[in-house]
């Protein structure tokens, strides 16, 4: 099979990259680029785990074809903390104990920001129908809501 | 070493504290690596081609034509997996399973497997492969199963425990049976007795890190294997023997695991792995897909369950009984065994008696799932327990305070109780604002408790004392949910050290002695009462070198608040040393500074929990949403409370999913229909309320600090609490589960049926 060629801008950086015209931009990520922070947990778009943000947009990157990124800008969870200052997202999931796995949290991250760019003061509800692409089979997802609702308030600066 | 590891009601200065997790900042940043994260030099691709019948003959495997593919290194069959496994059934099994050999046995097992250079070549070797197949008559239901008409999975399988031994053989793999008293005598006594017939359908785990492992194996014969499981010496251990290796030549490194609630405890691919990469002289990553997860690594049981109850009109349960049927998939398990020890456990019973019965059906390998049998067993026994309170006019859990083991009680599974939680959980729940909190229209309550045994087994902990003063605790247990946070602050508690002086990490199995798997909520009981032992090692060993910087006698120097010092007035006046100060001069007083202990953790305390459930229904169309959630169980001691919390949480939240939506669903043609997670629909964070939690800590005598495993029991109660709840929303018995709309639809109309029947009869 013949590569595409396909220049793209990943967490602000420019980078090029040769991949199969069939081959979803999350094989890209993790195999071709490094990038295994977004996870396969079905492939399908069913769980979340491979989310990532392009041009802005939540989406899943197993649904999106390397092909498709081209002029693109992307954004995964390597590229959330700014150097060694975490995100609020990020310090309120450690501090909160909203991991336990953690395979997940990559993608409840992603899909979190992208909900609180949204919605910067969402209720209780709409953290859970916003986040409800992701899925965590280990905490109930309690202390998840509660996470992103403490980084939610420390982000509108309440 | 002599070690004394009683509870001894210690005052804690940092256990019980909730510190951030050390691998938290890996885990939101990216840099964490699971099973399928980790790449080698020339790696291949490996590929599994599955059965896509539920019982078939493999007649032949021709794989020239993959062979020939540009592209592909290996291809195997169950011909490069000899039988290596020496009378051993249970290996045996896991080799069949592994593997097909004569028999594809159900819709996605393996019958072959490739190495390629990329996924695409290995996809397209896999069509190249063909087998021939002659399909037989399948059977996937539990109940149908054990009919004498059933198509028989094994010629050679006749029933365990029964005598006379069955001269014919049958899917009825194994009877088991337990209890004391005589339950004839006790039925005689009931003035109620309660009879009913349950059925659960079958669950995933639902981890959401599919299975994934980077095997690679040298022509030298030695290999490692980096993959995500629950117990990395085993999945060695069993690797090795399926395929001939010394256990010393296969070097098994952990990685983070992305979930595994019991699912990981077995291997399923990593042989094939193995296999693949021997034969190709190249390292061969295999990562399983959704659909492969759900079609070939463990589920749980579908069950079919019998329970009947007898109490006296104050309250007082006379007998109790269980028959319990469990399908294992295509092999021999221990899940009705399981199911018929847990069924009574919560109670205090004169007469009981639980029979189990492991069968064999056309349907993936079972395999551990958090607390395994326990949650169906419960489901039917609690839902009775509430009927026989009903009908008696008292109290749902008044009735069951009456009736709960208490110390000293025999258990229905034999052993007597020491100190346990069961009777203050009921009193907890019995006054939580909870129980009294008004509900609204098609609004119903329910509660329940669960039980699970916890367990111990071997363990190999090393504590070291850097040179820098910092310690390292290496531990062989897997950690799934926070436990090197826990360890850490074990460390510290008895080192006298700060928690972020203390790193722990799990070790690969080159570099400890064989350590048991993370299962039966094993890990912060036994490995922690490891490091408990280890740091007071290490101790002895600082008191040691004190004792030589200061030149007096070992005997002489106590160890408090982190410091070395002298004993007494007589052992000489000298200033506290530091542990940093004392690893400082180490060089010089005898070396590194460590502590190191191994055992078989005995005496792991048994864990009870009570639920209190609200769902409101919708009669319209039969959906049911859980409103509250109160989750009360005993933890011995929690050590990290935040990480217990999510243990209660995440338990409860399986149970809902299990409750209400998640089955197994398969076709006439013996083909699951939803192998994912669009069909196959586990809660998300929209289906949940927050889940509130009650730790109550009745200290387990036989640990140190007092600890209980927590992991599992939480799962315990959830089915039997929701039914309990709909039940009471519905007015009307739900016996099914999962209690899906239509299964709930069904049940309301005919209720109504019934009510006009009998209007028309009056």
């Amino acid at each position: 099979m013949s590569g595409v060629h396909v220049s793209t801008t990943i967490n602000g950086d420019p980078i090029d990259f040769v991949c199969d015209p069939d081959e979803p931009l999350l094989d890209v990520l993790r195999n071709r680029l490094g990038l295994t922070g977004a996870k396969e947990g079905c492939g399908t778009g069913d769980c979340g785990a491979c989310s990532i943000t392009l041009d802005g947009e939540l989406v899943c990157s197993c649904l999106v074809l390397g092909a498709e990124a081209e002029g693109r800008k992307i954004e995964t969870i390597e590229g959330m903390a700014d150097g060694d200052k975490l995100h609020p997202l990020q310090r309120a999931f450690i501090s909160n104990a909203a991991l336990q796995c953690g395979i997940c949290t990559p993608g409840f991250l992603i899909a979190a920001k992208a909900l609180l760019k949204k919605n910067k003061n969402p209720t209780e509800e709409e953290i859970r129908f916003g986040l409800a692409g992701n899925l965590c089979r280990c905490t109930g997802y309690d202390k998840i809501v509660r996470a992103v609702q403490e980084a939610a308030k420390e982000m509108r600066g309440a | 070493m002599a070690y004394d590891t009683n509870y001894t009601g210690q005052k804690f200065k940092v256990v019980g504290t909730r510190p951030l997790r050390p691998d938290g900042v890996d885990k939101v940043t990216g840099r964490a690596r699971y099973g399928a994260d980790a790449f080698a030099p020339g790696q291949l691709v490996g590929r599994v081609l599955r059965s896509p019948h539920a019982h078939a003959k493999i007649v032949k495997i021709d794989t020239s034509k993959a062979e020939r593919l540009a592209g592909v290194k290996a291809v195997i069959t169950s011909a490069d997996l000899p039988d290596l496994t020496n009378g051993d059934q249970a290996m045996y099994d896991m080799l069949v399973n592994c593997m097909a050999r004569e028999k594809a046995l159900y819709d996605g097992h393996a019958v072959a497997a490739v190495a390629a250079i990329d996924a695409a070549t290995a996809k397209k070797a896999l069509k190249l492969i063909n087998v021939e197949y002659k399909v037989l008559p399948h059977v996937t239901d539990v109940d149908e199963a054990m009919k004498p008409s059933a198509p028989v999975l094994h010629a050679n399988m006749f029933t365990e425990g029964v005598e006379p031994k069955p001269a014919k053989a049958s899917n009825i793999a194994k009877r088991t049976e337990f209890g004391h008293g005589d339950v004839e005598a006790g039925f005689k006594e009931a003035d109620v007795i309660v009879e009913r017939s349950f059925r659960t359908e079958q669950t995933h785990q639902g981890y959401i890190e599919p299975h994934a492992c980077l095997a690679n194996v040298g022509p030298d014969g030695q290999g490692e294997m980096w993959v995500c499981t629950q117990g990395h010496f085993v999945y060695r251990n069993h690797c090795a023997q399926l395929l001939g290796m010394d256990a010393a030549k296969l070097r098994v490194t952990a990685s983070e695991i992305g979930g595994g609630f019991g699912g990981k405890t077995h291997i399923w691919a990593e042989p094939l792995a193995l296999a693949l990469s021997r034969k190709a002289n190249r390292p061969v990553k295999l990562v399983m897909t959704r659909d492969e997860v759900f079609k070939a690594s463990g589920p749980t049981s579908s069950t079919s369950i019998d329970v009947k109850i007898g109490a006296t009109k104050d309250g007082r349960i006379t007998a109790a009984t269980a028959t319990l049927r469990y399908q294992g998939g295509p092999f021999l398990g221990i899940w009705a065994e399981l199911g018929a020890m847990t069924s009574y456990a919560c109670y205090d019973l004169k007469n009981v008696k639980t029979v189990g019965y492991e069968v064999v059906v056309n349907r993936p390998k079972v395999a551990a799932y958090r607390a395994p049998s326990a949650p169906m067993a419960a489901f039917a026994v609690e839902s009775v327990v509430d009927e026989v309170a009903a009908k008696i006019g008292m109290d749902a859990v008044e009735f069951r305070i009456k009736n709960a083991a208490k110390e000293g009680t025999k258990s229905s599974y034999g052993p007597t109780y020491g100190p346990i939680g069961i009777g203050p959980t009921l009193e907890a729940a019995q006054n939580h604002p909870h129980m009294r909190a008004p509900l609204g229209k098609n609004q119903g309550r329910g509660m329940a408790c669960g039980f699970w045994f916890n367990f111990g087994g071997q363990t190999c902990t090393s504590l070291n004392v850097n040179p820098d003063g910092s310690v390292t605790v290496a531990v062989g247990t897997i950690d799934v949910g926070g436990s090197r946070a826990s360890m850490a602050l074990i460390a510290a508690e008895e080192l006298g050290v700060a928690y972020e002086n203390v790193r722990c990490v799990v070790a690969d199995t080159s570099s400890l002695g064989h350590n048991d798997m993370s299962d039966g909520s094993r890990v912060t009981f036994s490995s922690g009462m490891n490091t408990v032992i280890a740091a007071r090692n290490a101790k002895k060993v600082l008191c040691q070198r004190a004792a030589k910087m200061w030149k007096i006698p070992e005997d002489a120097v106590t160890w408090e608040d982190g410091h070395a010092k002298p004993a007494g007035a007589n052992a000489g006046d000298f200033p506290p040393l530091s542990l940093k100060e004392i690893a400082a001069a180490a060089a010089n007083t005898g070396g590194p500074i460590a502590g190191h202990n191994e055992f078989v953790a005995d005496g792991a305390g048994v864990s009870f929990a009570t639920h209190i459930c609200d769902v409101e229904l919708d009669p319209e169309t039969g959906a049911t949403r859980v409103i509250r959630y109160t989750v009360i169980q005993d933890a011995g001691k929690a050590i990290h409370p935040s990480y217990v919390e999510g243990q209660y949480q995440g338990g409860a939240a399986q149970g809902i999913g299990w409750a209400l939506n998640e089955e197994y669903v398969y076709g006439k043609d013996g083909r699951l229909q939803n192998a994912g997670f669009l069909d196959y629909r586990i809660p998300v964070c929209s289906d949940l309320p927050m889940i509130d939690t009650v730790i109550l800590e009745i200290p387990n005598p036989n640990h140190p600090y007092g600890v209980r495993g927590v992991g599992e029991t939480s799962i315990v109660p959830p089915l039997a609490a929701i039914a309990n709840a709909v039940s009471n929303a519905a007015g009307v018995r739900m016996t099914h589960i999962p209690m899906s709309p239509p299964r709930i639809l069904k049940a309301l109309d005919d209720k109504k049926a019934r009510k006009a029947a009998k209007a028309k009869a009056a």
